[in-house]
């Protein structure tokens, strides 16, 4: 079995890729102190939004804009929910979830059987949007550790009271928070149904998103470990896959099996937050998944 | 000369409640100026309307003869009005300076607001390190942070709300000596407290409010803490009454106590010892974080401790849970009242279930006579003064005062042998603390052995027989509280805080 060391690194940032879009945007979104579960509804909101996009125009650059359109709007649903009516963020972020995969699901019927337009191979034979997801990992960081707007979303995940006393408003900074985590999960949807599947299947995410969530908590908050967290993930897949080429079999159920392990260790690490010490830094936001109420 | 700040006829009606009304008065430049009233006097809502987190509903306010109607925060920050909140606002996952920039309108770049912090607040005899993050500093090191974020505003009015609740008696007085000079650089300073001592040595004004209306205004030096408190309460002043206690025989002995830290954050018990007789009230005073939680969990059974280390009346209780202890007449109030103390949505009926059940005969053969629970509840409602209209309220619902004159209630009703209370007094206005104070200078007279763990030194002073020191989980040996100072104290207590040795 030939592999060129260069090529299987390619297939990896590939392949990690959807999964770095979505972390991305999750980790603003927990850095704002809430906590969205429902990264892969929203993801697969942006796969067949984006996907239908593409199809219709022709423009597979157009598909990717309506799908982080199309994340964001979903994602405001969650918001409402949590934001304006205080709901619990942990059911209302499920509840995004399985609305998004089923809604998906109805909608996608007709686009089931059509080939999505072929993208134009951007600088160096590597895809644009690969090269976005890249680009957006100094962005995020910088973003959230130098700029006035990002300490002002860390101050209000950190303590909301604070931050409101401070004259911060905290639900106008998460719902932002949200929106574009919701963007960039629809991208990270997209790139799988635009560019790497190259058509519309019910389901494609396939857990995906609940991987992203993962990587967050294992990225201790920080965008250089989501980075880090996605390469990992896309390595295991491309490894996995050029295994089963080799002829060694894996068994489908025990990958099948791996977004619901994801999330339970998802909730295992969230619940165990506190045992991360928050004197060595990089803890979890202090206010993650409370919501904020003013008494005015 | 023109008054800093000013104050016309503002009110604030929550529903139910009318918080304000009517209230006016002036702070001069470079005055200290004190705002004086019991726990829902409506101070808090008075410089919340100051600095635009809440907006009055009639009145006008003036800043240097300018009309002041700050709609948030930053529009007060940037009319000159700065605050420094009684619990910190402060982000403990972030560092000094971003903490700082946060409380800025417009800060400058990090360089350079780094170096201005590590100036100021070296100017100011408060170093800091601006990149250190705020878990890792003491509390007065975060009141520091919060003090050097005003100061780097310049701010012509700065608020204090309670500041010296959790300083040290030598940190306070450094606290007070900044703010003696920046009054003397001009800056006003509106200071909230309800330690009389405290605001007559170093207030130039006094604006009292009870019942959200200004009743008085006066030069605090010129006036008795007593005088004072009655203006605040609006009568006079129940003294406390010590007499009638005799030391008894040994009740409590906890002999060589070790224990390791319970969590990460937590301090080791190191080896304590202490004797408590009947009638006697013992006061042990420390900066919180020096071992009080884990002292409290180790008397009332949360943490099991090595056998022959507790006995009560001979009886070896070391390694007993709390239930048993309850019954042997060992009772205990923490520190936090909501989460520790009380079950916050759970009704004040249930909640007395939780510790009288036992002792009480509130459960019966695994049942729970609710009967019962509710008339004891009662009983602690009307005997502690306890404002809630029924026991049936859920604790959550209660003010800090009243809560705590419950919880504590629950526990003194029960007669207990030995009870231990942290904090008994904390956040509880005037009138209240002296109520909680006699109830366990009672319970000490009829025979009981009293420990309280407390931050607050007056109060330590006024309850206890004997007094000694928590540091970083060591116990000193108790002296007389008689003839003792605050500032022997202070000294007993330091340590902890980078200062100054201890001091045989």
């Amino acid at each position: 079995m030939m592999i060129d060391p260069l090529s299987v690194f390619l297939l990896l940032v590939a392949a990690a890729t959807p999964i770095l879009f979505a972390a991305l945007g999750e980790l603003v979104v927990e850095r704002a102190g809430v906590l969205n579960l429902g990264v892969e509804g929203m993801m697969i909101t942006g796969a067949l939004a984006g996907f239908a996009a593409a199809y219709a125009s022709g423009n597979p650059f157009l598909g990717f804009l309506v799908a982080a359109l199309g994340g964001a709007a979903i994602s405001l649903l969650f918001a409402a929910l949590t934001q304006v009516f205080l709901a619990n963020q942990v059911a209302s972020g499920l509840a995004l979830t399985l609305f998004g995969l089923g809604l998906a699901a109805m909608f996608g019927k007709p686009f089931e059987g059509v080939k999505a337009p072929p993208m134009p191979a951007g600088p160096l034979g590597i895809n644009w949007i690969v090269w976005l997801g890249l680009v957006m990992v100094p962005l995020v960081w910088w973003f959230l550790n130098r700029s006035r707007a990002g300490l002002i979303l860390r101050g209000v995940g950190e303590n909301h009271e604070a931050a409101h006393a401070l004259g911060y408003n905290v639900r106008l900074t998460r719902l932002a928070a949200i929106a574009f985590g919701g963007a960039m999960a629809g991208l990270g949807g997209a790139f799988i149904s635009i560019a790497t599947v190259l058509q519309w299947t019910e389901g494609m995410t396939a857990g995906a998103g609940w991987i992203a969530l993962a990587i967050v908590v294992f990225s201790k908050w920080t965008a250089a470990g989501v980075l880090a967290g996605a390469w990992l993930f896309g390595g295991v897949t491309v490894l996995q896959l050029r295994l089963q080429a080799a002829g060694v079999a894996v068994p489908v159920q025990l990958l099948s099996m791996a977004p619901y392990l994801a999330t339970i260790i998802v909730l295992v690490l969230i619940s165990a937050r506190q045992k991360f010490s928050r004197r060595a830094g990089g803890a979890a936001p202090g206010s993650l998944g409370t919501n904020f109420h003013a008494l005015r | 000369m023109a008054a800093v700040f000013r104050a016309e006829g503002l009110g604030k009606t929550y529903p139910g409640v009318r918080a304000n009304d009517d209230v006016s008065f002036a702070v001069q430049p470079g005055e200290i100026h004190a705002l004086l009233g019991e726990n829902g006097a409506g101070k808090s809502t008075l410089v919340k309307m100051i600095y635009g987190l809440v907006r009055p509903d009639n009145g006008r306010m003036f800043l240097e003869d300018a009309p002041h109607a700050p709609h948030d925060p930053r529009a007060a920050r940037v009319a000159g009005v700065a605050m420094v909140f009684q619990h910190f606002s402060l982000f403990d996952a972030l560092t000094v300076a971003e903490n700082i920039a946060l409380g800025m309108e417009n800060p400058p770049p990090r360089r350079e607001l780094a170096a201005r912090i590590t100036q100021v607040s070296h100017d100011f005899g408060l170093p800091l390190n601006p990149a250190r993050r705020i878990v890792t500093l003491s509390a007065g090191e975060r009141q520091r942070v919060e003090i050097i974020r005003c100061l780097l505003q310049e701010p012509r009015l700065l608020i204090m709300d309670e500041p010296t609740s959790v300083l040290t008696p030598q940190e306070a007085e450094l606290l007070f000596a900044t703010l003696r000079r920046l009054a003397g650089q001009g800056t006003s300073i509106l200071y909230i407290s309800h330690k009389l001592d405290e605001i007559r040595a170093h207030c130039d004004r006094a604006t009292i409010l009870r019942h959200g209306r200004v009743v008085d205004s006066c030069d605090p030096r010129a006036h008795s803490a007593r005088e004072l408190a009655a203006m605040m309460v609006g009568g006079e002043m129940r003294l406390i009454d010590r007499s009638g206690r005799q030391a008894g025989e040994v009740l409590l002995q906890v002999r060589d106590l070790s224990l390791p830290a319970p969590t990460a954050e937590g301090t080791a018990l190191k080896s304590v010892n202490l004797t408590l007789r009947a009638g006697e009230i013992l006061g042990i005073g420390g900066v919180a974080g020096n071992g009080q939680d884990e002292l409290l969990a180790a008397l009332s059974g949360e943490l099991r401790s090595v056998p022959g280390s507790i006995t009560l009346e001979g009886r070896d209780l070391s390694t007993e849970p709390p239930e048993p202890r309850r019954t042997a007449g060992l009772l205990s109030a923490p520190e936090d009242r909501l989460g520790h103390a009380a079950v916050p949505d759970f009704s004040l009926t249930e909640n007395t279930l939780l510790t009288a059940g036992a002792r009480k005969g509130l459960v019966r053969g695994g049942l729970i006579d609710h009967r019962a629970a509710r008339r004891y509840a009662e009983d602690v409602i009307a005997g502690f003064d306890v404002r809630t209209p029924g026991p049936g309220t859920p604790a959550r619902a209660l003010s800090g005062g009243n809560l705590q004159k419950f919880v504590i209630g629950r526990e003194v009703m029960q007669s207990p042998r030995v009870l231990v209370v942290n904090q008994p007094t904390w956040g509880v206005d005037a009138g209240a603390a002296a109520a909680v104070r006699q109830s366990l200078l009672d319970l000490a007279r009829q025979g009981a052995g009293v420990i309280v763990i407390s931050q607050d030194l007056d109060e330590l002073l006024e309850l206890s027989d004997r007094f000694c020191a928590l540091n970083e989980g060591r116990l000193s040996e108790p002296v007389p509280t008689e003839g003792l100072t605050l500032d022997r104290i202070g000294l007993m207590l330091g340590g902890a805080h980078g200062m100054e040795e201890v001091r045989p």
